[in-house]
């Protein structure tokens, strides 16, 4: 449905992709980016994952928004992740919209997109076409991998499921479980997709009008979500829109209505609403110490080669310090060496995606003590 | 990340020398992490950090250390038993909230612990309260009673009589002066001379 610009991969071909549902896919397509050149050992590439409504373009110029790369402050030549040392990949995860395999595309049995019929995924299937994209490369293990947000829980699960293949993690404001409450505002957003008339129970394909109102609505709610309440007053207070005073109507009178209409109404354009639902789903099934009888400490057992990091930021409430420290913890409880630092911000969840000096520090002293553990020069 | 050799400030050394090569080391308040990074270039340690401030942390960190963000008081407890050979608490028991739980703790996650105290009973801070009737602010003790962060200030003795009631076993007793100078005395002398105090414990 979406340009395709960047590279792709058809992988599964022969063998179907198993997803932890038990339902299998094949072929499944990957769209994905790289930065960089893999030197000669293989020994420096670095995988970014992306959150919720990111993509693979992480450091180059989005193909349907023109806007620059959603990690352009940190990825580039003489960065943090400095791409003429690390060769970077980036892939748009499976069910999203941008390249990669989802409910957009076409049902290879029946030649229609798949909608509702597209099999609900995990994080770990996300983590699972990553592993295979890595194959398909030549890549064996992986210098680092990075995230933040949904891109931390796919850190977190290749820990537990592909430790081998890693030398070292980074986790950004993410969670090892989906609460209650993040479960609630993505129940919203959903439904706000489902009573969207042109939704039509996800078959909206092949007709004229897709579900972007109930979309726009699911996206201003989420939006909520990413900034911490002094960001809003501090951005846009009472402020009134382009007016002295209230029209006494329900026009948007407020800057932060106008806002988040603007946020709404952009991201229709660069996003599928069924995506929108497989992947909240997939976020919101999130609990890896359930599978191992809640004892999160043993889901990074395996790990404890890796050189990790987990990051929090003090006014993200979306997934709030607890949540990062309990990972820490755990990690420090199986043995894995990780350090652990709650940023002082008042940015909200984005504050991972925006400029912030401390977090700068923190990921590039342990970047550099990784390079030199891997025989990367410093 | 530099590679000349490692210096080291003479009280922290005290505490080196006490550390057997290779074993695991946990650092409680680590600050910029000069120590674990002695401790694992000299002395080959698997060593890790709890530090509360960012500034700390982050040096720590481009020293290569794996540090964690916290402090005594709460985070000790989510450290598994015995998953050190040395816990190390370097002048920081006097500034925790419940500093009998925190020793305590210390041994329930290392084998053995090292704790250095400031000595409250040294001579110029009983010299300073008797002669000035207030809260003695020394060189080494320099800041007033409203703005310390040491709040649960003890003398060598005192911290005898917890190990004691603690039934734990001290295997090295070190007082010394804030310069790292070795003092060569009963605890009850050592108790009057001593800056600090140095103690190597076992359950």
């Amino acid at each position: 449905m979406r340009g395709k610009e960047g590279h792709t991969a058809s992988l599964f071909k022969q063998d179907p992709l198993t997803l932890d549902s038990g339902a299998v896919l094949s072929p499944v397509t990957v769209g994905y980016e790289t930065y960089g050149t893999l030197n000669e050992a293989r020994s420096n590439a670095v995988l970014v994952c992306h959150a919720l409504t990111g993509d693979q373009y992480a450091a180059s110029t989005h193909p349907i928004t023109g806007k620059p790369g959603w990690w352009e402050r940190l990825i580039g030549p003489g960065k943090l992740i400095d791409t003429d040392k690390y060769f970077v990949i980036c892939s748009n995860v499976l069910g999203s919209c941008l390249g990669t395999t989802g409910p957009w595309e076409k049902n290879p049995e029946t030649n229609a997109p798949w909608g509702l019929d597209f099999p609900v995924i995990t994080i770990r299937d996300m983590v699972r076409l990553q592993a295979a994209l890595l194959d398909h490369l030549g890549i064996d293990k992986l210098f680092m991998v990075i995230g933040g947000s949904m891109g931390g829980m796919q850190v977190l699960e290749w820990l537990t499921t592909y430790p081998e293949r890693l030398h070292s993690a980074v986790a950004l404001a993410t969670a090892a479980r989906h609460t209650a409450q993040n479960i609630a505002f993505h129940e919203v957003g959903r439904q706000a997709v489902m009573a969207d008339p042109n939704w039509q129970n996800g078959t909206y394909y092949n007709t004229a009008a897709k579900p972007d109102k109930g979309l726009a609505v699911a996206r201003m709610t989420a939006h909520i979500t990413y900034l911490s309440e002094d960001a809003l007053t501090k951005k846009f207070g009472r402020n009134l829109q382009a007016r002295d005073v209230v029209t006494f109507g329900f026009d948007a009178d407020f800057q932060v209505e106008s806002y988040l209409r603007h946020q709404g109404s952009a991201f229709v354009d660069r996003f599928d609403a069924n995506s929108y639902l497989y992947i909240t789903r997939a976020m919101d099934y999130l609990d890896i110490a359930r599978r191992y009888d809640g004892r999160l400490a043993d889901a990074f057992k395996a790990a404890a080669h890796v050189r990790c990091c987990v990051i929090s930021f003090s006014s993200d409430w979306l997934y709030p310090t607890n949540e990062n420290r309990l990972i820490a913890h755990a990690m420090n409880a199986a043995g894995v060496p990780v350090s652990f630092a709650e940023i002082n911000s008042p940015h909200g969840h984005d504050a991972f995606l925006l400029a912030e000096p401390e977090m700068d520090q923190m990921l590039d002293g342990f970047t550099r003590a990784a390079a030199v553990a891997r025989g990367l020069a410093p | 990340m530099n590679q000349q050799p490692t210096k080291l400030r003479p009280d922290l050394k005290l505490i080196a020398d006490l550390i057997d090569p290779g074993a695991r080391v946990l650092d409680v308040g680590c600050g910029d992490g000069a120590l674990l990074d002695y401790l694992v270039r000299e002395k080959q340690v698997d060593g890790r950090g709890l530090e509360i401030s960012q500034q700390g942390v982050n040096a720590s960190i481009a020293k290569g250390l794996f540090v964690m963000q916290g402090d005594a008081d709460n985070d000790l407890n989510e450290y598994p038993d015995a998953s050190f050979d040395y816990v190390v608490l370097s002048k920081t028991l006097q500034a925790v909230h419940r500093p009998r739980d925190v020793l305590v703790n210390l041994l329930r996650i290392g084998k053995r612990a090292v704790v250095t105290i400031p000595n409250f009973g040294q001579w110029r801070v009983r010299f300073n309260l008797m002669r000035g009737g207030r809260m003695p602010v020394t060189k080494s003790l320099d800041k007033t009673w409203y703005n310390t962060d040491n709040i649960h200030f003890c003398t060598i003795l005192d911290l005898f009589d917890l190990i004691e009631a603690e039934g734990l076993r001290v295997k090295e007793f070190v007082p010394h002066t804030k310069l790292g100078k070795k003092i060569h005395a009963s605890r009850a002398r050592a108790n009057w001379m001593a800056d600090q105090g140095l103690f190597l414990l076992e359950k």
